[in-house]
């Protein structure tokens, strides 16, 4: 039996600054089904490794494949793409649907109008999206769906009803691979925990997902595989095998500490007396410095 | 209601008013995108641009408007080229090819005193002069413009709202690009000798500002800017005809009183936030693009 390719490959890629210098290298496979956070600090390369699936960003050696064929210019894969809500103008007069129709923008037919079919998608999207909102955010809404407010300019809703409408966007492509940059940052912690949950319900029904986060405990240690990335690509695997001190030291450049606290996995800054006395803080026994690279290609 | 219907006994008025509700509309539609693309620098400097190409033409014995056509196309092009490079001085950049361009007309005017004349209608806008084939122009550019508008609406929209984005659900944006620059350039064309190089770019920015403080949904945006300008254009003309002024400066005018009543109706109201404004940057009009110094 021939088995199918992975979701996406990259074979030997390095991506350049467009001033010469490399960015990011990585020879990575993410598997079809996977649920994947790159993780690592800013300017690690993370946004660039998802704009190179994107075809956005073109290796300047090695090559990227997604479902086996190599990328060139346009994508034929249905991909998803949400981008950090930081980057969006919210000035901009767009209503909810305006932003979630957007997401059929090449296969909506000529009119400038939403075809019925369109509507309707986007209409049990928001619908279904909205249903994981917690309670006191729909009673303020008058406890409607959030098809409801289709009308709104999109700077009009609270920050996961934000995420969310950009979410729809993405979905309403039926992708098969879900691509979010940082999708946690700058929202509270339970619309961080709502939209990681409905990232998993949206990975069950079969969606590959990848998403970027600096968030080391909130969102990493959640995730069930993590790409470590510091200019190239420094471990994979879930978080239990690659939150090692030195995994972490890595990735971050600092000191950290990683351990268990009532069955989670937790890391934190290492306090320089915990440096000195190893012994007051039970370290997670993780990889070894030495076998850092051991965790790639985990799967 | 005498003082409505009057104006329209003489033949002309009909012609004129015909031309500044097209100008208008067309300007108000294009406006839009300008606005929100933030690109009223680029929409100013490119009329300039083009003023220099139809004297040009004119020294050359082409056309108005196919010197200004080809002048403006490839101004257009250069400056969607220049301004894509990420680059820091792409704007500074787009003010030296703009103004290096405008200022070949110049020189060309202040060399030859005898042609002068022919070029008030392109500086300050001269509608009650507007010839039969002014109007022709106006309807098949305005006729094109929509067209491509409709057809390419979404694409548009998306490449306003986030190009980034959009290029990565397949809009080619760079196409997209250089249409509308095309579309920006064919409009300011058509609408110059009716309007005037210097008053364009007010009568582009002010009825998408005005519809952008009215509504929240890009669509209605559109629809109501377009409406907007050609309203402008409609009452500037009367005002042209009964306060015996120049038709440019009041229909710049006109919408700019369209713009401070909504502003304030809505400052009154509280609803106007500086989000709205905020969206709708409007160039200072710089003085020393004026042509003070030409011998008109």
């Amino acid at each position: 039996m021939i088995e199918a390719p992975p979701l996406v490959e990259f074979r030997d890629a390095a991506f350049a600054y467009s001033r010469g210098g490399p960015a990011v290298e990585a020879d990575l496979i993410i598997p079809r089904g996977a649920m994947v956070g790159l993780l690592g600090p800013s300017g690690a390369g993370k946004t660039t490794l998802l704009r190179a699936v994107l075809g956005q960003v073109r290796p300047v050696r090695g090559e990227v494949r997604i479902a086996g064929e190599p990328l060139r210019g346009r994508l034929s894969h249905r991909v998803g793409y949400v981008p950090q809500l930081e980057t969006i103008d919210w000035n901009f007069p767009l209503t909810v649907a305006e932003a979630v129709l957007l997401g059929r923008v090449t296969e909506s037919g000529p009119w400038p109008w939403p075809r019925r079919r369109d509507r309707a998608d986007m209409e049990a999207l928001l619908d279904r999206l909205g249903k994981s909102e917690r309670a006191d955010a729909a009673a303020a809404l008058g406890r409607v769906g959030m098809a409801a407010f289709a009308g709104r300019q999109i700077s009009q809703l609270s920050g996961g009803q934000q995420q969310r409408v950009f979410l729809a966007r993405a979905l309403i492509r039926r992708p098969d691979l879900l691509l979010l940059d940082e999708p946690t940052s700058g929202v509270d912690v339970r619309t961080r925990q709502e939209i990681l949950g409905l990232l998993r319900d949206l990975n069950d029904d079969g969606i590959s997902i990848v998403l970027t986060t600096h968030d080391l405990n909130s969102v990493a240690t959640t995730l069930p595989e993590l790409v470590c990335v510091n200019r190239r690509v420094l471990a994979q695997g879930p978080p239990e095998a690659v939150f090692t001190p030195a995994v972490l030291r890595a990735t971050f450049g600092s000191e950290m500490i990683v351990f268990r606290h009532d069955g989670v996995l937790l890391t934190a800054d290492a306090p320089a007396h915990a440096l000195e006395h190893p012994h007051h803080v039970h370290l997670h026994h993780g990889v070894p410095h030495d076998e850092l690279e051991s965790g790639r290609r985990a799967r | 209601m005498r003082w409505l219907t009057d104006p329209w006994q003489l033949g002309y008025f009909g012609r004129g008013m015909l031309a500044a509700v097209l100008a208008g509309g067309l300007s108000g539609l294009i406006g839009t995108y300008v606005v929100l693309r933030r690109m009223s620098y680029i929409g100013h400097g490119l009329s300039h641009a083009i003023l220099g190409g139809t004297v040009v033409g004119y020294v050359t014995n082409f056309n108005f408007y196919v010197a200004g056509g080809l002048w403006g196309a490839l101004s257009a092009l250069l400056i969607t080229g220049v301004s894509r490079s990420r680059r820091i001085g792409a704007d500074a950049a787009i003010g030296i090819v703009t103004t290096a361009s405008y200022a070949v007309g110049i020189a060309l005017i202040s060399r030859g005193h005898h042609f002068t004349r022919n070029f008030e209608a392109a500086f300050f806008g001269n509608i009650l002069g507007v010839t039969t084939t002014d109007v022709w122009v106006l309807v098949v550019v305005s006729a094109a413009v929509v067209a491509v508008i409709f057809f390419l609406y979404k694409q548009f929209l998306f490449v306003t709202f986030d190009a980034e984005v959009a290029a990565s659900y397949g809009v080619r944006t760079g196409l997209v690009d250089v249409v509308f620059s095309l579309v920006l350039a064919a409009a300011i064309i058509a609408t110059m000798r009716i309007l005037g190089v210097t008053l364009i770019a007010a009568a582009v920015v002010t009825p998408a500002v005005v519809a952008r403080l009215s509504t929240n949904s890009f669509g209605r945006m559109l629809g109501l800017s377009v409406l907007i300008g050609a309203l402008t254009g409609f009452g500037g003309m009367y005002v042209s005809y009964y306060g015996d002024i120049a038709s440019g400066a009041t229909i710049t005018l006109t919408g700019a009183a369209i713009f401070a009543v909504v502003y304030l109706v809505g400052v009154v109201r509280g609803r106007l936030g500086r989000r709205a404004l905020a969206g709708a940057i409007v160039t200072d009009w710089d003085q020393a693009s004026f042509p003070t110094d030409v011998p008109v």
